[in-house]
């Protein structure tokens, strides 16, 4: 071999050496730093940073991220102070009086102040449905000092505290006043929050990537950590979220330790993940989620109400959860329209699926043959079976169906029509909602009964489950909230209000040295930390 | 000065088929427990209930200032969120042109050098492969054998070059490799009819009786010859490139213009759809002007 091929040889390796040697110092240093940063694949990107203008669960999540609340539910569903030190409920329970704990500032240093607080409220208030209850029942909301305020109520009213301590969207996160005073019909201009985490907003992509960084002014509660409520204690430096839209690659981050947690691993993938050895399935989610078929009540024939009993007697739950979960360890039945694993689960007023009362029931209601349109979201997997299985059974009863394929942005936007269905409305969709978003009568938007105003979409009119819905409201008495809730429920389905379609689990994939995670009825980061 | 017409043309038709396509950004935006009075008060918020001839004379106001409004969702300036994931995109594409060309010139001229013979018919086969294997299929293959099984490469990401060439070729390769794929295939096959063209020429034929050496006759000679074509195909290639990247970018979690379009499709986010649609039509417009440019550096007989 020649002297200068040697020379080229020899020089080579060391270069080859040396950077092995840099790569080797790099890699501890970059192992040991990476204990330090949890990255996080949510089920979407975020892009509404303003979790009161929108309900979208992502906007929730980011939210419990940088804000805080005044109160919090615990794993039991009690609501427990978190930004509030004490409070206390005058005799004739009108007025309810607030103190907040010492040391709480924003991100920006300011201290929170009751001024804050009363304007977070009263945006709030504006979207949210348990808040503009809330403030329908208030006569004032009056700042007493900078960390003491009152609500003072028109008359008794049950809800306060469960208001105040709501885990779902819309929650009453406090903001500092010049971003709460923002119209509730637009975003928020800036990201201060005095949350467990600060966002890093020099790293924020929409969509793609979100980064958030340890508060180190917060000061966590000294109880232990339960659902929202007890000490946020943050134990990593830095959070990054990663939107993955694959799955596929998701799944292959995961395994190979680019990522620690998928937070929505999609359900035909979790037999792939259990065989990981270094991945745990968790069920960090354990309120689960419930399937809903709701109609339309301004289109005929389902402004009949002998139609709509028999669709709700034609629904075998079991047959949707198969269709669209699959594992029955991820599923189960449940009539309760506010949940199976909440204070007022009840199957009050549920009936027994059957063919035959069906049947009956839509011979009684004069139907004759009028199509039913039923829109089909194909892009959404999380709900896209779940119309299939709709249009076989209503046909069994001898229904003429037509099931409409459209992406889930075309059906939302067509949704929100009162239209004739010929003109572009429609008889049926259906959706997905937390447990949290419907556990109770206030919260659960598809018990409304108010029509045109202020109804959700369907636009179900009831007086009575109106009336039902104010008797909670203003009920104090745990126990008669219970009976009430139960009559609600049974009222819902007597008319038909919507069709639940049983209740799921989604569980998240996470890599076995993550260690603290929480269950929770919302995604929660703290208390982790890596080995 | 034909581009300022052209691109008229795609600013009216892309707003009116977004205003006229099924799909509320406001309903969306509200979320799903959203009442109709929320959606309106969001819509009217976003100017959506204003009269269509009245927000078209608004955007075409802003983009006259060179304004392309701001996301629907996150109420970023459009030109901010193509600035952030412009650079993932042109990279993966300039990268993988680069790629494609190194490898399928040469490929091409064997091809056509040895035509009907082992080489060429292996080199045409494996152009199909190219041509029939989807992008996704190949994404997942590849990260299969290099991320999963050989841990040489990671999975999936994006790092800047302004992080270190070793980052950015990292995360570059399993992507870039992927995409190149078809894009061998075509510029295979386009430089190997064009060469056949030309190496049936007189001239070549006097180079070789001249005694010249072959690599001197494929290259100095043919191949320059045959290069307009071969250009040209190029030029359209890396222009598909631009706008067809997002199979891979889904693949490999790169955080592209590919991306932020579907996604803002799905979320019918109309000003990003309407500023991006916009800029690919601005960049195809400069291509196949650099196209006629390199044709007159090429071939000295060409003049505008």
């Amino acid at each position: 071999m020649k002297k200068s091929t040697l020379r080229h040889l020899g020089c080579f390796a060391s270069i080859l050496a040396l950077t092995a040697a840099f790569g080797i110092t790099t890699i501890n240093d970059a192992a040991a730093q990476d204990k330090k940063v949890l990255r996080f694949i949510p089920h979407s990107g975020l892009r509404i940073t303003d979790p009161i203008i929108t309900t979208a669960f992502m906007s929730r999540n980011h939210g419990y991220m940088i804000y805080d609340t005044l109160f919090g539910v615990d794993e039991k569903m009690q609501p427990q102070p978190q930004m509030v030190e004490k409070y206390d409920v005058s005799g004739d329970k009108l007025t309810y009086t607030f103190t907040l704990r010492d040391g709480l500032k924003f991100h920006d240093g300011a201290p929170v102040t009751t001024t804050d607080v009363i304007a977070s409220l009263q945006r709030w208030g504006k979207n949210d449905a348990m808040g503009q209850k809330l403030i329908a029942y208030t006569k004032e909301m009056k700042e007493v000092d900078a960390k003491t305020f009152q609500i003072i109520l028109k008359e008794p009213y049950g809800l306060v505290i469960d208001s105040l301590a709501k885990p779902s969207s819309n929650v009453p996160f406090i903001m500092p006043k010049k971003m709460a005073d923002t119209p509730a019909n637009q975003n928020v201009p800036d990201e201060i929050g005095s949350g467990p985490y600060r966002m890093v907003k020099a790293e924020f992509q929409p969509g793609v990537k979100v980064v958030y960084e340890k508060n180190p002014d917060y000061k966590p509660r000294s109880e232990p950590p339960s659902y929202m409520a007890g000490g946020k204690v943050v134990k990593v430096d830095r959070v990054e979220w990663i939107t993955m839209s694959d799955a596929q690659t998701a799944m292959n981050a995961l395994i190979k330790g680019e990522v620690d947690i998928w937070e929505q691993p999609s359900f035909d993938l979790l037999p792939a993940l259990k065989k990981e050895k270094d991945i745990e399935i968790r069920n960090l989610q354990p309120l689960g989620m419930n399937y809903m078929l709701r109609m339309n009540w301004l289109q005929p024939p389902l402004d009949n109400v002998k139609v709509r009993q028999a669709i709700l007697h034609a629904v075998n739950q079991e047959d949707y959860l198969a269709a669209q979960v699959g594992d029955p360890d991820y599923y189960k039945v449940c009539p309760a329209m506010f949940g199976c694993a909440t204070p007022l689960n009840t199957a009050e007023g549920a009936p027994k699926p059957s063919i035959e009362t069906a049947k009956k029931l839509l011979k009684e209601s004069g139907y004759k043959g009028e199509k039913i349109v039923i829109m089909a979201p194909t892009d959404l997997g999380s709900i896209a079976q779940l119309p299939l299985v709709s249009g076989p059974v209503l046909r069994s009863i001898g229904m003429n169906v037509d099931v409409q394929s459209m992406d889930w942005q075309t059906l939302v936007g067509r949704r929100a029509k009162m239209d004739p269905v010929d003109q572009g409305g429609w008889h049926i969709f259906h959706t997905a909602w937390g447990t949290a978003d419907m556990m109770n009568p206030i919260a659960n938007a598809g018990v409304k009964g108010l029509g045109k105003e202020g109804g959700f979409f369907g636009w179900t009119e009831d007086p009575v489950i109106e009336k039902l819905r104010d008797d909670y409201a203003r009920e104090t008495d745990p126990e008669k909230q219970k009976q009430i809730a139960a009559a609600v429920q049974k009222r819902a389905y007597e008319m038909v209000l919507y069709v639940p379609l049983g209740e799921y689990f989604q569980p998240s994939a996470v890599r076995k040295n993550v260690k603290g995670t929480l269950p929770s009825p919302a995604v929660v980061l703290w208390n982790i930390e890596k080995e | 000065m034909a581009a300022i017409p052209v691109m008229g043309v795609v600013a009216v038709f892309v707003f009116l088929l977004l205003r006229l396509s099924p799909g509320d950004p406001a309903a969306i935006l509200a979320g799903d427990a959203a009442t109709v009075e929320n959606i309106a008060a969001i819509r009217a918020d976003l100017g959506l209930d204003k009269p269509l001839p009245e927000q078209f004379v608004t955007w075409m106001g802003q983009l006259l200032q060179g304004d392309l409004g701001r996301s629907v969702f996150s109420k970023q300036p459009v030109t901010v969120l193509i600035g952030q994931r412009i650079e993932p995109t042109i990279s993966l594409a300039l990268m993988t042109l680069l790629f494609s060309v190194l490898v399928a010139v040469p490929m091409g001229i064997i091809a056509a050098w040895r035509q009907g013979g082992w080489l060429d018919r292996g080199i045409m086969a494996l152009s199909v492969a190219g041509f029939s294997i989807p992008v996704f299929v190949l994404g997942y293959i590849l990260i299969y054998f290099f991320s999963m099984k050989l841990d040489l490469l990671p999975v999936q990401g994006f790092a800047s070059l302004s992080e270190g060439i070793l980052p950015f070729l990292e995360r570059i390769t399993l992507p870039m490799v992927t995409l190149s794929f078809i894009y061998i295939a075509l510029f295979a096959r386009i430089t190997r009819a064009a060469m056949l063209e030309v190496l049936g020429e007189d001239y070549i034929r006097t180079a070789h009786a001249k005694g010249l050496k072959e690599n001197v006759v494929l290259v100095k000679h043919a191949l320059r010859n045959a290069a307009i074509p071969i250009v040209s195909v190029i030029g359209i290639g890396f222009a598909l490139m631009i706008g067809g990247v997002v199979v891979t970018e889904t693949v490999f979690n790169i955080p592209g213009v590919g991306r932020l379009v579907v996604d803002a499709v799905l979320a019918r986010d109309y000003p990003i759809i309407q500023g991006v649609i916009l800029l690919f039509s601005g960049v195809y417009v400069l291509i196949n002007l650099a196209i006629d440019v390199a044709y007159v550096l090429l071939d000295p007989r060409i003049r505008y």
